[in-house]
């Protein structure tokens, strides 16, 4: 024992003082009363941002958020799922479709995409539905199906990716394992590779329906009446411009805030059988 | 089955295997690999590794494609089917899924489904793949896991079992198919040495119900003891095909001879 440190039995070891964790903490909390008082101090008046919190308009704008958030996930998940299972089939005509789309819709922003759904007639003036007949892209491309088309088919790609991910993590022997008691490609996937991929995918996908969520105001853009569009409507008419946008921020967070347990419950669900 | 039954049972092939060729690009793995099965033997494969055995048994249960030869199992040619002209074409993802229900399976690896219990494991495929009932599906594989000496276990998840325990699974869920012909390949090069008994055991309770099995091994004493035939590979050829007794007491090819040499000479030391 070269060490001249002697411990004897009754030595404790004391821990390091925590001072600076009380100094920062300090610090903090100065600045976040510099910041409310700043708010509380300002032109906002609070009784708008109350009163419009639950007002009809901005309710049903909440809705059409979720609405709509809802709607664009799953037709994200719908195509990327298609396409992460076409792209591991092996056959190359679909492998350069499904990477053409990915690059395309990855490569461009969300609210571009957006303007282009809606202004779809300056391109096709007639669009010819099968079993219905052709209608006018005009009446077809309301705000709803243009919003959902182009966040949906963004999302798409990005999920693509996921469920890629998602379905490369899952060990080839378990759909050797398929083979061997008899499935075919698309029962193995239904029984054994996807649900193991979904371990891997529900992170990243809630982490995307928060995005999602959030993206949703960008159709604002194109009259559709979500949450940010109806405060702008009432703020054009009243001019209550901070206050309404509080309230929009106050609905964001609030939807944001109740998914996130909702999440972590689906994650501890899907680990069953990791866990132990 | 009692021994004297399994000796009256004429000898007829319920596995054959003719001239198969695979090639990874212009490495060649099996360079015409012919051998037959009667039913109710158990053949163990032999050899070093990078002998074409594990390739050949994936051959013989359609996980890899093959270049050339034919697989030909309880009568029905495997894989492909004859066209005009002496030409053959490759049968569907589909149609080769049916004809996988002739073999089951064992890995190194176990691959048991990790989302499933281990009686969920075994009554997967006669559930969704044969349509049994699921009450009757559930008694066929708690029996099953009973038999393999694991009816404490039904409800562990794999994370939650051995090495061992996962092979016995394993070796329940193919049995659960009703295969004509069980392909082991290397049952229990991936466990420690107190399971590698107890998987034997459970192998050899296999084959003494009369079973047929092709066993890719490096259990020498499992071969000697259980297998009726061996077959040691080199090079991706068969270099000896012989009855078990006649390959560990005289190995006539060179190649085999120092394969056993050196195998069980290094048992000997370690003993």
């Amino acid at each position: 024992m070269s060490a001249e440190i002697q411990l004897d039995d009754h030595s404790t070891i004391i821990e390091r003082g925590r001072y600076h964790m009380v100094v920062s903490l300090v610090v903090i909390l100065a600045f976040v009363a510099w910041l409310i008082h700043a708010f509380a101090v300002s032109d906002i008046e609070w009784k708008y941002v109350s009163h419009f919190l639950m007002v009809r308009t901005i309710m049903q704008g909440v809705a059409a958020t979720l609405l709509m958030a809802i709607s664009a996930m799953m037709l994200g998940i719908v195509i990327g799922l298609t396409f992460a299972i076409v792209q591991q089939s092996g056959n190359p005509v679909w492998k350069t479709v499904a990477a053409g789309y990915v690059w395309l819709f990855r490569g461009t922003p969300v609210i571009l995409q957006l303007l282009l759904w809606f202004n779809l007639a300056l391109v096709f003036p007639h669009i010819w539905i099968p079993g219905y007949g052709s209608v006018q892209t005009v009446q077809l491309m309301t705000p709803f199906l243009s919003a959902l088309l182009g966040l949906g088919l963004n999302q798409g790609a990005y999920i693509t990716e996921i469920m890629r991910s998602g379905l490369t993590s899952v060990d080839r022997g378990q759909y050797e394992a398929c083979c061997m008691i008899g499935m075919t490609r698309l029962l193995a996937l239904r029984r054994v590779i996807l649900p193991q991929a979904l371990r891997v995918v529900i992170p990243p996908l809630g982490n995307e329906f928060i995005s999602m969520i959030k993206l949703t105001s960008l159709s604002s853009m194109i009259q559709y009446p979500e949450i940010l569009h109806s405060a702008q409507n009432i703020y054009y008419a009243n001019a209550r411009v901070i206050e309404l946008l509080l309230v929009t921020g106050f609905w964001y967070l609030t939807i944001v805030t109740v998914l996130m347990p909702v999440q972590y419950f689906l994650e501890k669900r899907i680990n069953r059988g990791w866990s132990g | 089955m009692t021994a004297t039954d399994i000796a009256a049972i004429p000898a007829s092939p319920i596995l054959e295997v003719r001239n198969l060729r695979k090639s990874y690009g212009s490495t060649s793995i099996l360079k015409g690999v012919s051998c037959t099965l009667n039913q109710g033997d158990v053949m163990c494969v032999l050899g070093g590794s990078g002998s074409g055995k594990t390739t050949l048994l994936r051959c013989i249960a359609q996980l890899e494609r093959y270049q050339g030869g034919s697989v030909v199992v309880d009568g029905e040619l495997m894989g492909i089917a004859a066209a005009k002209g002496g030409r053959f074409y490759r049968l569907s993802e589909r149609q080769i899924a049916r004809q996988r229900l002739k073999t089951g399976m064992v890995f190194q690896k176990f691959n048991l489904f990790s989302h499933m219990t281990a009686v969920q494991n075994v009554m997967e495929g006669p559930l969704h793949v044969l349509s049994v009932p699921p009450a009757e599906a559930r008694r066929e594989a708690c029996r099953l896991l009973e038999w393999v000496g694991l009816g404490e276990r039904m409800d562990h998840y794999p994370a939650q079992l051995s090495g061992g325990q996962q092979q016995r699974v394993a070796i329940a869920r193919a049995l659960a198919m009703k295969p004509k012909v069980m392909l082991f390949d290397e049952p229990t090069s991936a466990l420690d040495p107190e399971s590698v008994g107890r998987v034997l055991a459970v192998m050899k309770q296999v084959a003494a119900t009369g079973m047929s099995m092709i066993v890719v091994t490096h259990e020498m004493g499992f071969a000697r003891e259980v297998a009726s035939r061996v077959v040691f590979m080199d090079h991706g050829v068969i270099a000896e095909d012989a009855p078990s007794a006649q390959f560990f007491s005289a190995p006539s090819h060179p190649r085999a001879a120092d394969f056993l040499a050196s195998t069980l000479g290094a048992r000997a030391q370690t003993n």
